[in-house]
């Protein structure tokens, strides 16, 4: 742990970060229009579609109900495909992690550069889901913005842990046990699509050990003009779904590089 | 002068298995230190030792002043690395690669940007500059790993096999690179499997297997070390007569081909010429000699 703070106090960490970044920006035009074309297709779909059906719920049109699990949905499935798919190329098939490791680069710097990297690629989808939410007239008020900072500690929560899973894998295959076992659970299960008020108690115990529904807790009251109860809590689960991944990925990601 | 790398007793076990086993050298500025040996000898894992990447199980290792892997990152602020797979990043062209590469060790796009030019020159790049990595031969992306290896100019640069895999032409630029480095006063460190480069380029090396150095000397002297000055390669139908020809100190039969290894080869070479069926290479001995007559002539796989 002394290594990643060490890390993230050097700012070597952000030459990784620029690297990324660099790459992503010879690309940025497709990317942000998937970034506003996805959420914008869904959200009209899905919210106007179901939602008149659904009528309100928890007080809110199905619409604006949505756009806050919308929210938190695109930081988990940004911030995990960049961790994963993304980072295990980048380790396992170019080598670039390898060749960093020539340069003074440490595996605590490129994976805080790459943690960080992949939370901000998932703040942008947010920023991008909110932006049309907006539009639509899902967004109660200013306090709304409050979400960017969730967002963003959301996002290196499930890089890190995309982290864990790259540093373990011997092949893409291996992710699906990761996105079928763990991620499309919690996409169901947390409540992005409906409120777990009528799901078994077990259901409802297990979303709460998983760092997506916390997200949800936070960026739901948010969005709908609110202060959401227990911030301290959720703020600190999520802090520690991104601290005690990154401390795991740095250690097997040594093991594996260094031998 | 302090050696830039002094190696005292280094070693390194995977479980039951010593991949390198309690090996000293020492290489002095300046020079271009050879690690010979056949597949698994230990080279690899000797050189990453050098880089830091691989921590010692026992001995006492020192790079550039600097105490490994302890403080490998500061040494290798003046390290130059050219890895076995060139591992160029793909998604930039020539000179992101250089300029991203200098971003790494905390060097200024100012300055990056004043070198870029004569880094592009060095690799023969210039009219290369802004294509794509997947655009490039196998001898231009080698030559572009070169470059990259100096952004941050370094002291010393260790390259593993550098021209493994390259047609002769771009072998020869390569080598002609890394005597410019040398004339620069930089330190090479390179392992090669090629004995022609080794003699070539090296101004000493050692001659490793099974995790131990068998030999360290100029080429020149292991030569002298290990090998009669002169080896006459005999194949044909009765050659088993030459075994004790004139002058032959030493002969090994290998398979269809007799090797006699002898002190002065005319006398072998003036009977050969009455034995038309026979044909047969008169050669000096040469460090492929020794490293075989060192390492053993079994195939490693």
């Amino acid at each position: 742990m002394r290594a990643i703070i060490q890390a993230l106090l050097s700012l070597r960490w952000l030459a990784v970060w620029r690297r990324n970044a660099r790459v992503w920006g010879k690309l940025a035009g497709p990317a942000m229009l998937g970034n506003i074309g996805e959420p914008l297709l869904y959200l009209l779909a899905l919210g106007f579609g179901l939602g008149a059906l659904v009528g309100e719920v928890e007080g809110v049109s199905y619409i604006a109900f949505l756009a806050s699990g919308f929210v938190c949905a695109s930081v988990m499935n940004t911030a995990s495909f960049e961790g994963i798919y993304s980072a295990y190329t980048r380790m396992a098939v170019q080598e670039t992690w390898t060749a960093m490791l020539y340069t003074p680069l440490s595996v605590a710097d490129i994976l805080l550069g790459e943690t960080v990297w992949a939370a901000s690629k998932a703040l942008l989808s947010a920023a991008f889901v909110l932006l049309v939410a907006g539009f639509l007239g899902a967004v109660d008020g200013w306090l709304a913005l409050w979400v960017l900072p969730v967002a963003l500690l959301t996002g290196l929560a499930f890089a890190a842990m995309a982290l864990v899973i790259t540093a373990i894998s011997r092949s893409y295959d291996f992710f699906l046990y990761y996105f079928t076992l763990l991620l499309t659970p919690m996409l169901l299960f947390s409540g992005v699509f409906f409120p777990l008020d009528d799901m078994p108690g077990l259901v409802v115990q297990l979303t709460a050990l998983l760092p997506l529904w916390h997200a949800i807790e936070l960026v739901r009251p948010l969005m709908s003009g609110e202060i959401p109860g227990q911030i301290p809590f959720h703020l600190l689960v999520l802090a520690l779904y991104c601290l005690l991944p990154l401390w795991l990925a740095t250690r097997l990601v040594s093991r594996r590089l260094h031998r | 002068m302090e050696p830039i790398v002094q190696a005292r007793g280094l070693r390194k076990c995977y479980g039951e298995l010593t991949v390198v086993d309690s090996i000293d050298f020492a290489v002095q500025p300046g020079e271009c230190f050879g690690l010979l040996g056949p597949n698994g000898a230990g080279k690899t894992t000797t050189l990453k030792m050098l880089l830091g990447m691989v921590v010692p199980d026992g001995g006492e290792l020192t790079v550039l002043g600097h105490p490994i892997p302890a403080q490998a990152r500061h040494m290798r602020q003046r390290l130059g690395v050219v890895a076995q797979q060139d591992n160029l990043d793909p998604d930039f062209t020539v000179v992101e690669n250089l300029r991203t590469y200098a971003d790494f060790f905390g060097i200024s796009s100012h300055e990056i940007s004043a070198r870029l030019d004569s880094l592009l020159t060095f690799a023969s790049l210039e009219h290369k500059a802004d294509a794509r990595i997947d655009a490039l031969s196998g001898g231009m992306k080698r030559r572009l790993a070169m470059a990259r290896a100096l952004v941050n100019d370094p002291q010393l640069v260790i390259l593993d096999e550098p021209t493994t895999g390259l047609d002769p032409q771009a072998r020869q630029l390569i080598w002609q690179r890394l005597r410019t480095l040398l004339q620069q006063g930089r330190s090479l460190i390179l392992t090669t499997h090629y004995m022609d480069e080794a003699q070539r380029l090296c101004d000493r090396l050692a001659i490793m297997d099974n995790g131990r150095i068998l030999d360290v000397g100029t080429p020149k002297a292991l030569i002298a070390r290990h090998i009669e000055p002169h080896v006459v390669e005999i194949h044909g139908p009765g050659l088993e007569a030459f075994r004790h020809g004139p002058h032959v100190l030493r002969s090994e039969l290998i398979g269809e081909t007799l090797f006699c290894y002898t002190d002065s080869e005319r006398a072998l070479v003036d009977a050969l010429c009455e034995h038309p069926q026979l044909s047969y290479l008169s050669r000096a001995a040469d460090l492929e000699d020794v490293f075989l007559k060192l390492t053993g002539r079994e195939l490693r796989e």
